[in-house]
């Protein structure tokens, strides 16, 4: 039978190699929100093996939460992605330096 | 190894090799058709956990509505591609250093000893008149009800907030008001009839060059 902790290690290297693309894509805006997607998809994977190896349904409500907020995170960072791209002309996170920091 | 643990592997290997391939890809179109694959990877892998409703609203929400929005966006900024090279290799030993020793601390803690086989055995299927959705739904209604609100209030705010972001006046753009369409009074504000009188019919144009050549004509016999 599949063991927890597969599913577990599974979503550890998912969640792994998001963090990797994280670091490797930072010239792409657009594709630092997919690697947030995927990261999301990482937490959510190790709710849902928790959910079904203790019988408890509560993990699969966190995860409809979750589900929920991430389509939300990524409309509202679509549109501000769409905003930035028509008033700089480019998405690349080192040409955002506006706000010296 | 039952047929559940090949179609666990299997379907395991896809999930990464396709999101391996997400973030490497330099395309911004092929990482989304790979997160795609991903996305419904994992949501086969949730059926296999009987996590039934999940799975289906994930491919539902994510591949229907968040992945197509992803890709309206990205063939709307026409990003080039040939710019975003450059910086790749440079980052690639940080990321790939950091991913591997983040992996192998995840690896220590839910490796088989703290999470395998015996702390935590592998619960049954549950029966087939069993409903995944009946049960997350009762749960959802009556105990999470509050938060559930809440979910929808961040829908909502999630709506209003992208429709503002990106909704752009135009100053030559015409369009009706309705306040005002609604606003008419009877009277003045209504169509009134302009009476216009006609233009009395042009002189034609064969009539003209003979008065303007002249002067032209004539600085030509000068020189």
């Amino acid at each position: 039978m599949i063991e927890l902790s597969d599913f577990l290690m599974l979503g550890g290297i998912l969640f792994s190699i998001s963090v990797a693309g994280i670091f490797i894509n930072r010239k792409n805006l657009i594709v630092l929100l997919m690697c947030i997607e995927l990261m999301l998809l990482a937490v959510n994977m190790n709710f849902v093996a928790f959910s079904h190896f203790l019988g408890d349904m509560t993990g699969q409500v966190f995860v409809f939460f979750i589900l929920t907020v991430a389509a939300a995170e990524a409309a509202i960072g679509l549109a501000i992605l769409v905003v930035l791209f028509r008033n700089r002309r480019t998405i690349d996170v080192e040409d955002l330096d506006a706000l010296k920091g | 190894m039952g047929f559940e643990k090949i179609l666990f592997y299997v379907l395991a290997a896809t999930l990464i090799a396709a999101a391996g391939m997400v973030v490497t890809r330099r395309n911004p179109v092929h990482a989304v058709l790979f997160l795609v694959v991903a996305f419904v990877a994992s949501a086969m892998l949730w059926i296999l956990m009987d996590a039934e409703f999940l799975a289906l609203s994930l491919v539902l929400v994510y591949v229907g509505a968040v992945l197509v929005l992803f890709l309206f966006v990205i063939m709307m900024l026409d990003v080039e591609v040939a710019t975003l090279k450059a910086q790749f290799i440079r980052q690639l030993p940080l990321g790939l250093a950091i991913a591997a020793v983040m992996l192998i601390e995840i690896f220590l803690v839910v490796g088989a000893g703290n999470f395998g086989g015996e702390a935590f055995p592998a619960p049954g299927h549950h029966a087939a008149d069993y409903s995944n959705t009946r049960e997350l739904g009762l749960l959802l209604y009556t105990a999470y009800i509050y938060p559930f609100e809440i979910a929808s209030v961040i829908l909502l705010v999630a709506i209003v907030a992208a429709i503002r972001l990106t909704l752009r006046r135009r100053p030559d753009t015409k369009y009706l008001d309705p306040s005002r369409q609604v606003n008419v009074r009877k009277g003045p504000d209504r169509v009134q009839l302009v009476h216009v009188t006609p233009e009395p019919r042009r002189v034609p144009p064969t009539a003209t060059p003979s008065t303007q050549a002249a002067p032209v004509k004539g600085e030509d016999d000068e020189e």
